[in-house]
């Protein structure tokens, strides 16, 4: 009875080390080095400075910035952002306005001024790089999850 | 008083008695060289980076974290660059202007972080005039309109620099304030 006892748990710290290990080398994945090693930084990407408003992935998707914002000061103070996207600046700019979603208080009441917990453009809006994906990417907008509905024998 | 003055005018205007013509205007030149050497060199200390920041050392820490310090060509600016004329008359006139500044140091009117950020408006706003008013000489002086390459620009700034710059409606300073420095609060600034 003892024996079987002993058996018993040994073939259970072999299965749970099993484990721990394949656990192991999913996090390994990214960081495509040993725990001891410090592996060597990826250059720094460099960001998209094209002023080409890239396609949203959801009609909800905050657009991206198609431009460098390098030492954009945005806090107490100004908005850098504000200079050029704001209603009052969108003339002489002629880039794109806040959407009218940006003065509307969390109540729904639209306000005169962008709403405060609008101001931090970056919090929702990023500039893009070319930096390559660490993993692929199989999201799949609602035209194509649409089009795959209708005709079952086009799936993806 | 009178006696003292006209005897000094003797002086001057009687011919020397012991000294040659020839020590007399070489002495004179020598010493002419010696004098105008030594106030533009010391003219010229007041323009080093080392003598600004031995006063302006807060706003020295924002420069360092803008592109005007570091860069990937490492051609920079120094707070002369931008802050005093090239030129010579007007580098005299913009260091008499500073001889009141200095008066300010001494007294202590700008003596803490608080105090400047309460007249960070007053102040840039007097800079930005002076750029207005010389047409950003300061910003040309490197970045020179002619030599501008729109190819090498981004369309935005193409847009702009081929419109508004190159018309001569507006200068470099009109849109391109804090590049070197935090913005004060900037809600009755046009163009913010």
């Amino acid at each position: 009875m003892k024996r079987i006892a002993i058996v018993v748990v040994v073939l259970l710290g072999v299965v749970g080390a099993s484990l721990a290990v394949g656990a192991g080398n999913q996090i390994d994945t990214l960081r495509k080095a040993a725990i001891d090693r410090e592996p060597e930084a990826p250059a720094i990407a460099q960001v998209e400075n094209n002023d080409i408003r890239r396609k949203r992935a959801y009609p909800m998707q905050p657009p991206t910035i198609p431009h460098k914002i390098d030492g954009y000061q945005v806090d107490l103070k100004v908005n850098r952002c504000m200079a050029c996207h704001s209603r009052h600046r969108t003339e002489a700019s002629q880039a794109p306005m806040v959407s009218v979603t940006h003065f509307m208080d969390r109540d729904g009441n639209f306000l005169a001024e962008i709403s405060a917990r609008r101001y931090f453009c970056q919090q929702c809006h990023v500039p893009q790089t070319n930096a390559r994906p660490l993993l692929a990417n199989d999201f799949h907008d609602i035209d194509d999850l649409l089009r795959a509905s209708q005709s079952p024998s086009q799936q993806h | 008083m009178k006696a003292f003055l006209r005897k000094y005018w003797r002086v001057i205007t009687s011919p020397s008695r012991y000294y040659s013509l020839g020590f007399l205007t070489l002495g004179g030149f020598t010493m002419g060289i010696i004098f105008w050497g030594g106030f533009n060199t010391a003219m010229e200390f007041t323009n080093t980076e080392t003598f600004c920041v031995s006063c302006h050392e807060n706003i020295y820490d924002e420069l360092q974290q803008t592109i005007h310090f570091t860069n990937r060509s490492g051609v920079r600016a120094i707070c002369s660059s931008c802050h005093v004329p090239h030129d010579w008359t007007d580098k005299i006139a913009r260091k008499m202007q500073a001889s009141k500044e200095v008066w300010a140091w001494v007294t202590g009117s700008i003596s803490t972080p608080e105090k400047f950020e309460a007249r960070r408006l007053a102040l840039a706003q007097h800079e930005w005039a002076r750029l207005k008013a010389n047409d950003s000489l300061e910003c040309r002086n490197c970045h020179e309109f002619s030599y501008m390459d729109f190819t090498r620009q981004s369309p935005r700034a193409v847009n702009m620099h081929s419109t508004a710059l190159a018309s001569g409606d507006k200068t470099c300073i009109d849109c391109h304030k804090g590049i070197a420095h935090r913005l004060p609060d900037m809600s009755d600034v046009h163009g913010f």
